[in-house]
């Protein structure tokens, strides 16, 4: 790495978000699982790396019901949690991965090449909120409106409410190395409101708004959530196969999360 | 940038630039060649070391990450001239091939052993399911790994006596 980016290592929260200042070509180290070999082995040449291992970013914290996730917790810290994190994170990458990978890495990763960023669709579904930092300033908004608004935002944490319950219903892997092609994780809500995330069906992880309006009916829900998303072919699916997987999934879950507790 | 980290239960400094990953710390400066640089993409597994008594993928580690840390390798799993358990369960199994595997698979199944995991193949498949051999040998590997988690013993001079001759031609 000898044109390598000038590599920042702050030792604090504040000093992480002084030196990101308006993230203007800084690339973020978070779990480095995906931006080492793109260093390496793509043509992006970031100014600047933002390394956050000794940032104090990483833990999770509990207060009257509401989880607060630090943006580098790694994966496997995580993979207790009530479902859809649990399940959802069972399914990403392997064991070393999930172990070096972290929450803030997740939300930002990109469906460059293969629908990366699994636990984009179980946060919407739980309505997390994130809190970022950037241009502008400190925001703190729902996750599906981070993700359709994330360039340049360095992710300070996650948090959420816990669920009443929580279902993930996904397409398998034939191997651990595979992304997940399609997933969906639906949650019932303290108030008993039901929500749903998708992965794979869009640039991001999306909410289906359609078919939470439609949730009493499975098979319908399944239907109307096509009506959410926007399906792409990759390496991985077609768009054709996604679009008549995505029902089946989104009354999987559904059928899930009523049999949870 | 110099940092300090543990190599096998020596301390050791190294001069790095921050983002580069400690696979190649490894192999290039330090001349710890059993993690192997096979993919280098986190895919194949070969790579993979202990850090602070996990498994991890050397080749997407950055090294400043791992600052202060204890990073184990294949050389360090038995004194000099000898092997562990696990290796001797692996000798006795069959469990190598061509060989370019083992380093991360030992690695990876050190750490499950060592967290008391049990002889169960799908336990061990869940825990190794991140390595890939390409020679097919899976079935040995699981039973290799299945037997050390039992604590078998072998007498691996009548077991695999051309194999273990080799090794030892090797060590000295």
């Amino acid at each position: 790495m000898s044109q390598g980016p000038e590599v920042l290592i702050p030792t604090s929260a504040a000093e992480a978000v002084e030196l990101f200042g308006t993230g203007a070509d800084t690339a973020v180290v978070g779990g480095g699982t995906i931006l080492i070999p793109m260093l390496r082995l793509s043509d992006a040449r970031p100014a600047r790396a933002l390394m956050l291992h000794h940032a104090g970013l990483a833990g999770i914290s509990e207060t009257g019901g509401r989880l607060t996730i630090g943006a580098m917790t790694p994966l496997n810290h995580l993979a207790a949690m009530a479902d859809p994190i649990a399940a959802c994170v069972a399914h990403i990458a392997d064991l070393e991965i999930r172990g070096q990978a972290t929450l803030g890495g997740n939300l930002c990763a990109r469906n460059t090449d293969a629908p990366r960023g699994d636990l984009q669709g179980a946060m919407i579904a739980l309505g997390a909120s994130v809190r970022s930092v950037g241009a502008g300033g400190e925001r703190t908004e729902p996750a599906e409106e981070f993700l359709a608004n994330r360039d340049d935002r360095l992710v300070l944490d996650v948090s959420f409410e816990l669920p009443a319950a929580g279902a993930y219903a996904y397409l398998d892997r034939a191997h651990t190395h595979e992304y997940t092609a399609l997933a969906v994780s639906a949650v019932r809500t303290s108030d008993g409101a039901i929500r749903l995330g998708a992965n794979g069906a869009g640039p991001h992880g999306l909410r289906l708004p359609s078919a939470e309006a439609a949730a009493s009916d499975h098979a319908a829900a399944g239907s109307a959530a096509l009506a959410d998303v926007a399906l792409f072919d990759d390496a991985i699916a077609s768009a054709w196969y996604r679009e008549k997987t995505l029902p089946v999934l989104v009354r999987r879950a559904l059928d899930q999360l009523k049999e949870a507790a | 940038m110099s940092l300090n980290i543990t190599v096998n239960g020596a301390s050791r400094t190294v001069n790095a630039e921050p983002l580069t990953p400690l696979l190649h710390v490894l192999r290039e400066e330090l001349d710890v060649l059993s993690p192997k640089a096979g993919c280098q993409n986190g895919g194949c597994g070969t790579c993979t070391v202990l850090v602070d008594g996990e498994p991890r993928r050397s080749c997407l580690l950055p090294i400043a990450a791992v600052e202060g840390a204890e990073i184990r390798t294949v050389e360090g799993l038995a004194p000099p001239g000898q092997l562990s358990p696990l290796q001797e369960a692996w000798i006795h199994h069959y469990a190598a091939q061509c060989g370019f595997c083992t380093g991360g698979f030992l690695m990876a199944a050190t750490a499950y052993l060592e967290n008391g995991g049990s002889d169960d193949h799908t336990e061990i498949a869940k825990a190794l399911g991140g390595h890939v051999c390409r020679c097919t040998g899976y079935v040995k590997i699981l039973d290799a790994v299945s037997a050390a988690a039992r604590g078998d013993s072998f007498d691996l001079t009548t077991t695999a006596a051309g194999l273990h001759t080799t090794l030892k031609g090797v060590d000295q």
